[in-house]
């Protein structure tokens, strides 16, 4: 400490400026152990094994029953454990057990309770059940819903306002337990969807499958009107038919229909553990005066638990002591082990200690402090983009010169979702099933140059789509026979998209003559509804008034705000629309869903945002969502994707590209989309860290003091005139 | 002044429940409940039950401003109007529409804001005060003209200018501190510092330039040609007659903001992180989150009317010609 005051003393007498003060006192503040000053974190952290991270947006939801949303995952992928996960190495996406022993396998019964076998006519199943069995001896993290006293009761089960006098924060409770998880754990959180305080944004589609929980919801909801003020309702007191707890480590989900996506589900954190313990301590009086709740302190069996959680600051994710290690997957897809992702193969995961994640509301700092190392991976704004990345003469993205010397590296990645431009097909003019509409809609679809958009707009980061399916879900196709035959032509190994003499030609047949009709000759005049706002929002509105004014066609843009422009979607007053889906699952049935006539929006409030029915393609989906990924299935998509294509309901639009940049010394990564617990398989390099954050961010100093120098100059000739002023006498 | 100041308050009511009425209009016009449940609950596969469920539990499900299906004085009551703003009269805030007890938040978040604003005012008043009386003391020199060059020239400038080129200057050229992000107890000095001179810098141009008019103004009165008459030096007059006389419309030009510094800045916290009450302000309006919007919006309107009320009080303290009646 002598050692820090003499230097802060040396550098005050050294400068003998005071501009320097709040430097110096910056010093004070920083613990003078280095030269770095301006290190966002505390300096004897910057050999540590720490994650550095930023998000941009406060987590709305932790309930892992609630959470529906990327920006959470982020966090709950990491502390909550459901039976399944994605295996994080092999492509096409592939699900492996998490907590669940192996994956389990549906089970077919008839009306009579008989079993079936797995490939028996849909109408003659009655009930599909999932035997899930858990790995034994998983621990919960500690917490202190599970505190005991020696006795063995619960040391915080009978709280109330005076006793949580001090008591802010969780951390604040001084004792903390864990115990063993217990299938019933499953079970209580499949019950907890249908809780009325709840509000869990898949308990509508699970009240389809899961046996009996829409009468089981409306129990709970009666239970909760007939007693007002009752704060917490155990769910283990009431039955749900749809669930069963066969032992400690078995339990039993019955759905009344075959439903092979649900696999898909059981990796997410809907299905995730929730100890009835953790609801009951929440649910306790005064804990949410407090904003001491399940949806802010998350409580799961997995590698990380959330330590701190203030979203408008920071979130920190420290190792689960408890957690009973899991194994680095010991094989991948090929070129995976000359990449070095499988260096850490068979070794205990997790490899990182702690995990920061901090606010940037903004991309500006974030990126400069990613530049600066103090993040250790960054995704690119449009803003940044030339700055970090070029395109090579055979069209790929590769870093710049600035970003390589760095040694910052680039991962790239089809992203599973899409950006259309739908079609209201309830539409008198551009919908309906009319050849007229059909190819009005065909001749548009043509015109609306996506390579174009996507060079512009998205800095080349899309590719153009020929259908529903995004690239790397099962029934998307490739090469020349994967191209939408009605908007492209196969040309010297690429697809090329029609001209716009053909587009023309197509509205000519439409009976829209250079874009007017030719019943009253007036010209046609279509209206576009679009989320988007602002000025940012006018350079791709005007492109897409280009493309339709190509076919002489007058495009209105409505842009509104994203309530108007649902409401608008809900009522079907939307002619023209802009629109995206992001997938759930890896499955060709989460694309093809939203085009399934029983999901229409303005019937049924469900995705078809289109309003698209068609009875042939929605047999074939009703069909090909039954299917394993057996080539039969494949032949079923292709049916409806030729439909799709036929009806256009859709321009296709494009899946965007993801690009992600990461520094030298943070290992493991690789793109996976579906994945939400890739935290444990990371590996930071801190020393590396350190040495380059100690290289790229010395203080510069000589423009502050030029500027002192040069105002000390400027005044100078004024104090003396001042002085010379004063000295003169008044006559 | 009592009495006064009771009546002041008294008519702080109508005002706060007009403030009320507009917030409520506003907001509900451009949200309904349906859209403030979805924003809630998530964009992807909401059932129709679910957002009837979230709106009953928070008391949307009823009529804005009057329930013409209920009867008497229920009319008024039993709406989303009244059963929201009676408790704001308390201090009541109630539970955000996540679930969150803003009070609580308002408690945290007001000191990340006072971090920043505080000092800024301070040095603020300094720094200007100081640059005002340097133009005023050398009026008609080649230092009084470049420097309202200088002000007009950064009065022009965006604030937006300030911040990102400061972040880039500062934080990113110089590294001489961290370009964003916020920490607590002492931790916190290092990341106050940039936008506090930030905050200075765009500052300067407007306030310098009102403070050098004040005191050129003051400089031309009866008084300091007598003081100069009576043979003081141009340092004493202005340091001991002039600052003193100028400095009662700066004081009643800063007690005004005084109660509101507490509800930070919202550009500044957004570009610093700075996790204040401003940036709670913007994240509640973004998220639709009403319960905030409407306690934040009372708060300022509360926190203005002691602001004008400390005002006027101000003036009676500092200029014994000024009573309240």
């Amino acid at each position: 400490m002598t050692k820090h005051i003499k230097k802060i003393k040396r550098s005050i007498l050294d400068y003998r400026s005071i501009s320097q003060l709040p430097f110096c006192l910056l010093l004070i503040c920083t613990g003078c152990e280095n030269s770095i000053w301006n290190n966002p974190y505390p300096n004897q952290d910057s050999a540590k094994n720490i994650h550095y991270d930023s998000f941009s947006e406060r987590p709305k939801h932790l309930d892992p029953v609630s959470s529906y949303s990327s920006n959470e995952y982020v966090f709950l992928g990491q502390i909550y454990e459901p039976p399944l996960q994605y295996h994080f190495l092999k492509r096409p996406y592939e699900l492996i057990p998490l907590t669940a022993v192996v994956l389990p396998t549906p089970r077919f019964f008839d009306k009579d309770g008989q079993l079936l076998k797995a490939d028996s006519n849909l109408g003659d199943i009655h009930r599909v059940k999932y035997k899930i069995s858990i790995k034994p001896d998983i621990l919960y993290q500690p917490h202190p819903a599970f505190a005991k006293s020696e006795s063995g009761k619960y040391l915080y089960h009978d709280l109330n306002t005076k006793k949580l006098s001090n008591i802010n924060v969780l951390s604040d409770f001084d004792i903390v337990g864990t115990r063993k998880l217990l299938a019933k754990d499953y079970v209580y959180q499949i019950k907890r969807m249908a809780h009325p305080r709840i509000h869990s944004p898949i308990s509508g589609l699970m009240a389809k499958y899961i046996l009996g929980l829409n009468e089981f919801a409306e129990k709970l909801s009666k239970v909760e009107k007939g007693n007002p003020g009752l704060s917490f309702i155990d769910l283990n007191d009431y039955e749900l038919p749809g669930v069963r707890v066969i032992d400690d480590t078995t339990f039993e989900i019955i759905l009344s229909q075959k439903y092979p996506q649900f696999l898909y589900w059981l990796s997410m954190s809907f299905f995730a553990p929730m100890p009835w313990e953790a609801d009951y301590f929440y649910s306790q009086e005064g804990m949410i005066d407090k904003n001491i709740t399940l949806d802010w302190y998350p409580v799961g069996t997995g590698p990380f638990m959330l330590s701190e959680n203030n979203p408008n600051l920071r979130m920190v994710l420290e190792r689960n002591p408890n957690f009973r290690g899991e194994i680095f997957p010991t094989e991948g897809e090929k070129g995976d082990r000359e990449s070095g992702l499988l260096d850490d193969a068979g070794e205990k995961m997790p490899f990182i200690d702690k995990a920061i994640y901090s606010l940037e509301k903004e991309s500006i700092p974030a990126w400069n402090k990613f530049l600066q190392g103090y993040y250790d991976t960054s995704g690119i704004v449009s803003d940044s983009f030339d700055q970090a990345v070029q395109f090579n003469l055979q069209g790929d993205a590769e870093l710049t010169d600035e970003m390589q010397e760095k040694g910052i590296r680039l991962l790239t990645a089809v992203t599973t979702s899409t950006s259309y431009v739908g079609f209201n097909m309830e539409d008198e003019v551009i919908g309906g099933d009319t050849e007229r509409a059909r190819l009005l809609r065909r001749a548009i679809s043509i015109a609306v140059d996506y390579e174009e958009y996507i060079s512009i707009f998205a800095n080349g980061r899309g590719k153009p789509a020929q259908g529903p399916i995004p690239p790397g879900i099962f029934g998307n196709v490739q090469g020349m026979k994967g191209i939408n035959p009605y908007v492209y032509n196969w040309e010297n190994d690429k697809s090329v998209r029609y001209s716009i003499e053909y587009a023309r030609e197509l509205l000519v047949q439409a009976g829209y003559p250079g874009g007017r009709d030719k019943r009253n000759g007036k010209q046609l005049v279509l209206n576009l509804d679009s989320p988007a706002a602002g000025p940012g929002s006018k350079a791709s509105f005007d492109w897409m008034r280009k493309q339709f004014g190509k076919l002489g066609i007058n495009l209105v843009i409505r842009a509104t705000d994203y309530n108007r422009f649902q409401e608008k979607m809900r009522k079907g007053t939307a002619q023209i629309f802009q629109w995206g889906w992001n997938a759930d699952y890896p499955d060709p049935e989460n694309f093809f869903f939203l085009l399934y006539g029983p999901n229409a929006k303005v019937d049924h409030n469900g995705e078809n945002a289109a309003n698209y029915k068609n009875p042939e393609f929605d047999d074939l989906f009703n069909q090909m969502k039954s299917m394993p990924n057996i080539p039969e299935r494949q032949d079923v998509i292709d049916k409806m994707v030729e439909i799709a294509r036929r009806d256009a309901p859709w321009i296709w639009g494009f899946h965007p590209v993801g690009f992600s940049l990461h520094h030298q010394w943070y290992k493991n990564a690789k793109p996976n989309l579906m994945a939400n617990n890739k935290l444990k398989y990371k590996r930071i390099k801190p020393k590396i860290r350190k040495e380059k954050r100690a290289f790229w961010n010395q203080p510069i100093w000589w423009p502050i003091t030029l500027l002192v120098f040069l105002t000390i100059l400027l005044l100078l000739p004024a104090i003396f005139s001042y002085r010379r002023k004063e000295a003169e006498s008044a006559l | 002044m009592i009495s006064y100041i009771l009546r002041r308050v008294a008519y702080a009511f109508p005002i706060l429940i007009g403030v009320n009425i507009i917030t409520f209009v506003l907001f509900f016009v451009v949200n309904t409940p349906d859209d403030m449940a979805r924003m809630q609950l998530g964009m992807k596969r909401v059932s129709d039950v679910t957002i009837t469920n979230w709106k009953e539990e928070r008391g949307y499900d009823k009529p804005i401003l009057w329930n013409k299906d209920s009867e008497s004085i229920k009319k008024i009551t039993d709406t989303i109007f009244f059963q929201n703003s009676v408790k704001l009269f308390v201090f009541d805030f109630g539970r955000s529409d996540s679930g969150r007890d803003i009070g609580h938040d308002i408690s945290q978040r007001m000191w990340p804001s006072l971090a920043i604003t505080v000092p800024s005012l301070i040095l603020g008043l300094l720094s200007y005060i100081s640059f005002g009386l340097i133009l005023a003391f050398f009026r008609g020199t080649y230092v009084d003209v470049s420097g309202v060059i200088l002000c007009v020239i950064m009065m022009s400038i965006s604030g937006l200018f300030y911040i990102i080129g400061g972040q880039y200057l500062i934080g990113k050229f110089l590294h001489l501190v961290p370009i964003s992000g916020y920490d607590t107890g002492l931790h916190a000095v290092k990341f106050t510092i940039l936008p506090i001179f930030i905050g200075l810098i765009g500052g300067i141009g407007v306030s310098t330039r009102w403070y050098r008019t004040i005191f050129l103004e003051e400089m031309g009165k009866d008084y300091v040609r007598t003081a100069k008459a009576k043979g003081l030096s141009e340092t004493r007059v202005l340091y001991q007659h002039v600052l003193m006389n100028g400095l009662i419309p700066i004081l009643t030009g800063v007690v005004v903001i005084l109660p509101s510094l507490f509800m930070g800045s919202l550009i500044v916290e957004s570009f610093f992180a700075i996790p204040g009450l401003g940036s709670y302000t913007i994240d509640a309006i973004s998220r639709q989150d009403f319960a905030i919007v409407r306690s934040m919006v009372f708060l300022g309107s509360v926190l203005y009317i002691i602001g004008l009320i400390l005002t006027d009080i101000s003036y009676t303290l500092v200029d014994p010609r000024v009573g309240l009646n």
